[in-house]
């Protein structure tokens, strides 16, 4: 068999993807192997009934990264976004909504209807959360550095890392460096009084992790989502058109366009080792490909400790991998509607932005307890869009989809998750009727993805969307673990270029994009 | 008595009963969570004894772990730097174990009794790395220090007898073989194997019968002495026979708080140990590395003049330069010399034809500093030819 590619990348999700066009567009000969028959990983989109399109996981688009989205020119590919600065509405329970627009001035209006006082102080609150959210935001594009090496790159980043933050000025590097491992509840209440602000707050620094919001690091997370560069203290939410499928398909055009070959219903059984080198990858289907680079899209503990196996790693980096949180805690509830439900108290415009039901940091909190215990919250935390109203490609005329993330839904739930989706789908939803009285006539069909579906359906060890919680202790340097944070593996040959890597997951695309540049610079680890 | 109970922080081995009626001295300490004799008597007859006659050691302490399952072979080969492969079913092997660093974790003796099934012997307990070490392999991990009983019976004298004992054909037992004997209606494991240099064996046993083991032994060559030696004695012999001991020669990497304080193979003189061949184990990365851009430190033998034993001593190039210390030191009255095992920078050989120790003596209550001359030797100070000799010769 003749060496028919320069690099193979196991895993179509859009980090693989992305990965995938930088080798080509660097004139690698790139193979990506895709185990389900369509590429994008998690970001796919999915048919609940036909006809009738969603977002399968992430259903909104804020991280996505600038450098990905020119360099791999993603636009010429078909992407477009169907909506964009998309508002946030924070649901109260009397219909007094608060409305967070990317627009300072309407946020603000509605704001002094509950505190004049916290409509005061939320401008030069949100600039400061913004200038902090830019020290993490120069980081996303940066290779972490090792610690305790002599090595030149190394030092530099550990600088460069100390000036974004000495460079905030000595108030502000004060204030970052007081509140950046604190939890979010404690910083929102020394702030605010409106318990609508806190809650959509305390929502966004806990979505997708495992921490509610009086869990340390809870700052931290929060400010990860809003390196997006979001305005005003709110992320810009965008909305793809064709839903997050969409996006991954233009992201394979570019790939193809460049060179790349994407083989899709190739599910990969193991990495080749040969000399302690890597030396391909074996299929499924009994199939060998030689490569002598081999760039992993899958989370870490599926890379190492089922697809290369321990035998080829020391047991302490073993350990480090294995003990990696990945149990995830947001669920995906999908609705197919035969009309638009009325949320009580809330305009049409307003209904084509984003929905929270997370009223209080309490109420998140209560919710984030039954996790705790392998329970799911019996009053969830959720984010509703209905993409159907930017995008008519998504549902026939007249007809509508709900996309909600819903929060708390461990995937370790005590007794299993196969017995209880249909009672959790009945709470998630009967929630929100509380909101949307007539939601439930309008149910043509339904279905919610538990972690545990996401990990069945794509791969991803405990449905964690970020492939490991993220956190101070798993964050830049010591992500995913020390002795493979620079994408490079103690495997020469091998490298990560997923979510599990810095800087995490969300559709961001800089995990791929900054594995290319390691990977074309040849380092290896260690 | 329960093991692991914080009731009893410290149990009796199962020889305690004989090990209490021999100690005189009342001179006793904790290894590994028994209580253990440190001298019966005087610690010099009992050196005596290992170099002269026979020798009884209570080595029931020891950890010891019974690793066995289909995918046990290429388990060890992670777990330890030799390879195992080359080691056939019956035979032990000494072995050392690394972390990812490829610092020493342990050291310990390997027993291979069957094509998939091991027991490692060591000195501490390594039960959590042992079971890291099996992530991803088929195999069996079990602590059975307590469900074996062992004595070591080592010294010039010790085959003959084992011979009066009743084992037939001990002498044709190979070094670093195992063999079953029977023994009262049942059967008696013993290995060639020991810690003395020396001719010597190791006898397993279950933990019912120790006591009468013990009483056989002694009663079974009243011609030829017999006679129980505790800690102190043996480290003497060992330092002889120039053999390592973890936490004096070399800080377990796990144990060291300074991350420079690990020491690995090639720094121990065990390069013959790493097996770079063998396919990936635990630390090859690291140690292929140092082979590449060199090691720190080297182990050595040192032949100190006069006859003041260099214990903790700095040794200087030229009297000037500080270039290592120390680990081991005695007197050998066997060898008649003053020997030592050191740890000295790495590199240039050359400074070896001019090394000196400082040696710090107190001579009624008065301290006195002696700057002697040492000679890089062979570690192995002592190592007579009958402990390889099979078959062995009656002494």
């Amino acid at each position: 068999m003749s060496k028919a590619y320069d690099a193979i990348i196991i895993g179509g999700g859009h980090n693989g993807l992305v990965c995938a066009a930088y080798l080509a567009r660097a004139r690698k000969r790139t193979l990506v192997l895709e185990a389900t028959d369509r590429v994008g990983g998690a970001a796919v989109t999915r048919e609940i009934i036909p006809g009738f399109k969603v977002s399968a996981c992430a259903h909104l688009l804020y991280l996505l990264h600038p450098k990905v989205l020119t360099d791999l020119r993603v636009q010429d590919h078909g992407f477009k976004l169907s909506a964009r600065d998309m508002p946030t509405l924070a649901l109260a329970e009397d219909g007094r909504h608060l409305v967070l627009a990317t627009d300072s001035a309407l946020t603000s209006a509605s704001l002094s209807a509950h505190s004049a006082a916290d409509a005061a102080a939320l401008p030069a609150f949100q600039a400061r959360i913004r200038r902090f959210a830019r020290v993490v935001q120069r980081l996303l594009t940066e290779t972490p550095p090792r610690l305790g090496t002599r090595n030149r790159s190394d030092q530099l980043a550990l600088l460069k890392l100390a000036w974004s933050i000495r460079r905030l000025g000595r108030q502000d590097m004060r204030e970052f460096l007081r509140i950046v491992a604190m939890n979010v509840a404690d910083l929102l209440e020394e702030q605010f009084e409106t318990d609508l602000l806190c809650g959509a707050y305390a929502f966004d620094a806990v979505l997708g992790t495992r921490l509610g919001p009086r869990s340390p690091n809870s700052t931290l997370t929060w400010f990860y989502r809003l390196a997006g560069g979001g305005k005003n203290g709110s992320n810009a939410l965008a909305q793809p058109e064709g839903g997050m499928g969409a996006l991954s398909d233009a992201l394979a055009a570019s790939a193809k366009s460049a060179g790349a070959e994407i083989r899709t219903g190739s599910s990969v059984a193991r990495i080749r080792v040969e000399s302690d080198r890597v030396a391909g990858v074996v299929l499924n289907s009994g199939e060998e490909i030689k490569a002598d680079l081999v760039v992993s899209n899958a989370d870490p503990k599926r890379t190492f400790l089922s697809l290369l196996g321990t035998q080829y790693l020391d047991t302490g980096f073993v350990r480090r991998i294995r003990d990696i949180p990945m149990c995830g805690t947001a669920a995906k509830l999908h609705l197919a509607l035969d009309g638009l439900p009325s949320f009580s108290g809330v305009d049409r415009a307003q209904l084509g932005g984003r929905l929270l039901i997370a009223p209080s940091i309490g109420y998140v909190e209560r919710a984030f307890n039954h996790a705790k215990y392998g329970e799911y919250s019996e009053a969830p935390a959720i984010e509703i869009i209905i993409p159907s109203l930017h995008d008519s490609t998504l549902t026939p005329a007249g007809n509508h989809v709900l996309s909600a993330i819903v929060q708390y839904a461990p995937s370790d739930l005590k007794g299993g998750w196969d017995d209880m989706r249909e009672t959790f789908a009945d709470n998630v939803i009967d929630t929100l009727t509380r909101h949307a009285p007539d939601l439930k006539d309008k149910i043509i069909a339904r279905e919610l993805l538990t972690p545990l579906d996401l990990e069945r359906e794509f791969g991803m060890a405990g449905g964690h969307w970020h492939h490991g919680e993220l956190g101070l202790e798993r964050f830049f340097m010591l992500r995913p673990v020390p002795g493979a944070t620079q994408y490079a593996t103690p495997l020469p040959g091998l490298y990560l270029c997923g979510a599990g890597c810095h800087p995490g997951g969300g559709v961001m695309g800089a995990a791929g994009m900054n594995a290319a540049r390691e990977v074309l610079a040849g380092r290896a680890a260690a | 008595m329960r093991q692991y109970d914080y009731r009893t922080p410290v149990v009796p081995t199962p020889f305690h009963s004989r090990t209490v009626a021999a100690c005189r001295t009342n001179d006793w300490t904790r290894w590994a969570g028994y209580t253990t004799v440190n001298v019966y008597t005087e610690v010099e007859l009992e050196y005596a004894a290992i170099r002269n006659q026979t020798s009884v050691f209570d080595l029931s302490p020891m950890v010891k772990y019974h690793i066995a399952g289909p995918d046990a072979p290429s388990y060890v080969n992670h777990l330890v730097t030799r390879n195992i492969d080359k080691l056939a079913p019956g035979r032990v092997a000494y072995v050392v174990w690394c972390n990812d660093d490829g610092k020493v974790l342990d050291d310990g003796t390997l027993f291979r009794f069957g094509e998939n099934e091991f027991r490692l012997c060591a000195q501490d307990r390594h039960l959590p790395w042992l079971l890291d070490v099996a992530i991803g392999y088929n195999v069996e991990i079990e602590d059975v220090s307590a469900d074996v009983a062992a004595l070591a019976l080592q010294g010039p004298t010790s085959c003959a007898v084992l011979k009066r004992f009743g084992l037939r054909g001990i002498e044709t037992l190979k070094p670093f073989c195992i063999a079953e004997f029977p023994y009262r209606e049942r059967t008696l494991t013993v290995s060639r194997t020991g810690f003395t240099g020396d001719l010597g064996y190791e006898l397993w046993i279950d933990p019912a019968r120790a006591e009468h083991l013990w009483d056989d032994l002694f009663k079974a060559d009243p011609n030829r002495g017999i006679t129980p030696v505790g800690s102190q004695a043996l480290d003497l012999v060992r330092i002889e026979a120039g053999f390592i001991a973890p936490h004096i020669d070399f800080m377990p990497a796990e144990y060291a708080v300074r991350h420079t304080r690990g020491r690995s193979p090639f720094e121990l003189g065990l390069g013959w140990q790493v097996d770079f061949d063998k396919g990936h184990f635990n630390g090859r990365r690291a140690l292929l590395k140092e082979k590449r851009v060199g090691s720190r430190y080297q182990l050595i033998g040192l032949d100190v003049d006069g006859n003041k034993p260099a214990r903790d001593s700095l040794i200087y190039y030229a009297k000037r330069r500080q270039v290592g210390h120390i680990m081991s030191a005695m007197w050998s009255p066997i060898c008649k010399r003053n020997i030592a095992i050191a740890i000295l920078e790495a590199g240039r050989s050359s400074m070896w034809k001019d090394l000196w120790v400082d040696i710090y003596v107190k001579k009624e209550l008065k301290w006195e500093r002696i700057m002697a001359r040492a000679q890089v030797v062979d570690r192995r100070f002592y190592k007579p030819a009958r402990r390889t000799a099979t078959p062995v010769p009656d002494y």
